[in-house]
């Protein structure tokens, strides 16, 4: 299993691709069919991502990288993918909630309308290819077909508000693409290359007119993907679009936005860096400006939410604000404790949402007949009348998961919301930026704490509504398949706490690699093609 | 033919934006065609504008590039084109759709009140 086989970082684009293909010719009749392929894939995708990472860290790759040359064209020319430690965390992330939406949607939303298996499988293409390239135009196409099988997935069981929200996110995200091959256009046309490795080369030695080019290009492209990410105030579309799409959808899209974020994180720090000429760190104040307002503006929107799903889409918003922030604020020693917010928050963010899915049938008793025959938690109604108030298994569950859910959104001890706060916390104290003033970081810990304060008092606020009020609906009924994805994405966010240790570790070798811009340029442009001796 | 090319492409870009800040969904999508014809006129000059070269040179032969257009440009505006077109087609369903489901063709999914 070493070296294993350097096709398989082609495998996170291709096999969704093919799966989703092959999905189309089945009759939506199949649908368990349909559903065991979709896992299936999903699963390899997951399968692969470990091992890509188990590679990354082994060492056996020339500086923990792996390339691979597309149709075997030396670097600036041919199509690049390159894999390393971030990338295949990331594959982790995506595989990980990707098998869990889908054992979610398995119920109720994967049987409500056509092709959601194949608009699944290539939302999960989209997302993996735009996490391995390593080509600024194969990374609008990835884009691109992402943001198709979204727009899909979002119209998933058609209804007025869903149309509403789909029209709205279209266009934003139509006119978002238009900047980024605007963007691409400008990038290309002041260095000629497209490919990340040269373009990082070519930067530092640009003269002052291509210069401003390409800055206004990387301005215009970081439109786009700050779009993407929902910084204030380009990210109004984002509680519109949460609140309409079904639960695994909307998990779903809470990865989208962290995919915006990585792609700032990935470009920002391998184009701007210090090795950038007199480019070094353009652009950083603008993030760091931003993701502070976008905290502010998530923590007020928090407040203000009473649904559920705008809770979520503002702690999403909350939590791609701080990352957005703390990128733009500069310091690399930073970068681990971002990335593990990154992870925790994205995980909890998108087990709320499923989460809000099942409580809401706590008043709509309605739904939950609709939904399933099969009760796993709700058999034995041993009732602990303590309070008077009925308490079901299923009952106790939601609220147990709530709970859990709500501590790591807020970053309370002892779930990893806590760890990753308290790293930033203490990152920042000790922290310098190289663009930004001292008192900078004490703006970004007060935001991050009044964040926080304003997500305890909104999911409070919905969880003395949703748990502590007397009602009288028919026992709760739970698809073990919907209460089993969000146990396991908790247990993931407690495993964290447990493994904290050795996760920073890595992530902060992650972020190490990151830093290494010339060994970065230096193995994806001295990458060499096969021939044809050596066979393929 | 510069003043030419740029003044087409801001007069697309000037109607494009107007029209997609425009309250009805036909408008908007005129607009993004608009827009998208523009943004690929764009790229396709940034390859420099000349007339009469050939993209494609011939193997083995030394040659000297400023005889020949920039090819990568116009590989890139035509999956730009097959892109643009797709995900247009998709809104386009998307704004039938909403026609059908609301009965208007606002934006918003319904028209303003009518004390405005």
């Amino acid at each position: 299993m070493m070296y294993l086989n350097p096709h398989l970082i082609m495998l996170p684009i291709l096999l969704p691709l093919i799966a989703g293909a092959l999905m189309v010719l089945i009759n939506e009749r199949h649908h368990r069919l349909k559903f065991l392929i979709n896992l299936f894939s999903t699963a390899v995708m997951l399968l692969t991502a470990i091992q890509l990472l188990m590679q990354a860290e082994s060492g056996l790759w020339l500086a923990d990288m792996a390339v691979y040359l597309a149709a075997n064209w030396s670097a600036p020319f041919g199509i690049v993918l390159v894999a390393d430690r971030l990338a295949a965390i990331m594959l982790l992330l995506t595989a990980a909630l990707g098998t869990a939406t889908l054992v979610f949607s398995y119920s109720r939303w994967s049987k409500t309308g056509v092709h959601f298996h194949t608009l699944f499988q290539l939302l999960l293409m989209g997302i993996n290819g735009a996490i391995l390239t390593a080509d600024l135009f194969n990374l609008f196409v990835f884009f691109e077909v992402m943001l198709a099988a979204s727009y899909g997935l979002l119209l998933h069981g058609y209804n007025i508000s869903r149309i509403r929200a789909g029209m709205q996110y279209i266009v934003v995200n139509l006119v978002a693409s238009l900047f980024f091959l605007i963007g691409i256009a400008l990038v290309y046309a002041a260095t000629g290359t497209l490919n990340f490795a040269d373009l990082a080369l070519k930067i530092a030695t640009l003269d002052n007119t291509d210069r401003f080019i390409l800055q206004t290009g990387a301005a215009i492209l970081a439109v786009a993907f700050l779009t993407k990410s929902a910084m204030w105030p380009l990210g109004f579309w984002l509680p519109v679009t949460y609140s309409a799409a079904c639960a695994p959808v909307a998990a779903m899209l809470v990865l989208l936005t962290k995919i915006g974020v990585y792609v700032i994180l990935r470009l920002w720090w391998l184009l701007f860096s210090q090795h950038a000429g007199a480019s070094a760190g353009f652009g950083g104040s603008v993030l760091l400006c931003g993701g502070l307002l976008t905290m502010a503006f998530g923590a007020i929107g928090l407040l203000a939410s009473q649904e559920p799903r705008r809770i979520a889409s503002f702690s999403a918003v909350i939590s791609s604000g701080t990352l957005l922030a703390l990128i733009g604020y500069g310091d690399a020693a930073l970068l681990s404790s971002a990335l593990f917010y990154l992870i925790s928050s994205t995980l909890a963010v998108a087990a709320f949402i499923m989460l809000t899915e099942l409580t809401d049938r706590i008043y709509t008793p309605a739904a939950s007949v609709l939904a399933l025959s099969m009760e796993a938690f709700a058999v034995e109604e041993d009732t602990q009348e303590s309070a008077g108030v009925v308490i079901p298994a299923a009952m106790a569950f939601l609220g147990l998961a709530f709970a859990a859910c709500a501590l790591i959104m807020a970053g309370l001890p002892p779930l990893s919301g806590f760890v990753a706060k308290f790293s930033i916390l203490h990152g920042l104290l000790g922290s310098s930026s190289a663009h930004a003033p001292l008192w900078v970081r004490w703006i970004i810990l007060t935001l991050l704490l009044v964040a926080g304060l304003s997500a305890i008092i909104a999911l409070m606020r919905f969880g003395v509504r949703t748990f502590w009020t007397l009602y009288n609906s028919a026992p709760l009924r739970l698809h073990p398949t919907e209460a089993l994805p969000i146990l396991a994405i908790l247990l993931l966010g407690v495993s964290m706490v447990f493994t904290a240790g050795p996760l920073f570790n890595l992530l902060s070798r992650a972020s190490t690699d990151l830093q290494q811009t010339p060994a970065y340029i230096e193995r994806v442009l001295q990458h060499p093609v096969v021939t044809t001796q050596e066979g393929l | 033919m510069e003043l030419t090319i740029a003044l087409s492409i801001g007069v697309l870009f000037g109607s494009g934006i107007w029209l997609i800040l425009r309250p009805r969904s036909f408008q908007v999508i005129t607009g993004l065609l608009l827009l998208s014809y523009a943004v690929n006129l764009f790229i396709f000059i940034t390859g420099r504008l000349s007339v009469n070269k050939p993209p494609l040179i011939v193997q083995g032969e030394a040659v000297d590039p400023s005889l020949y257009a920039d090819p990568l440009p116009q590989a890139l505006v035509l999956t730009a084109i097959v892109i643009g077109f797709a995900t247009t087609a998709l809104y386009l369903v998307v704004l039938l759709g909403s026609r059908g489901l609301t009965g208007t063709d606002h934006v918003d999914g319904k028209e303003r009140d009518s004390a405005e």
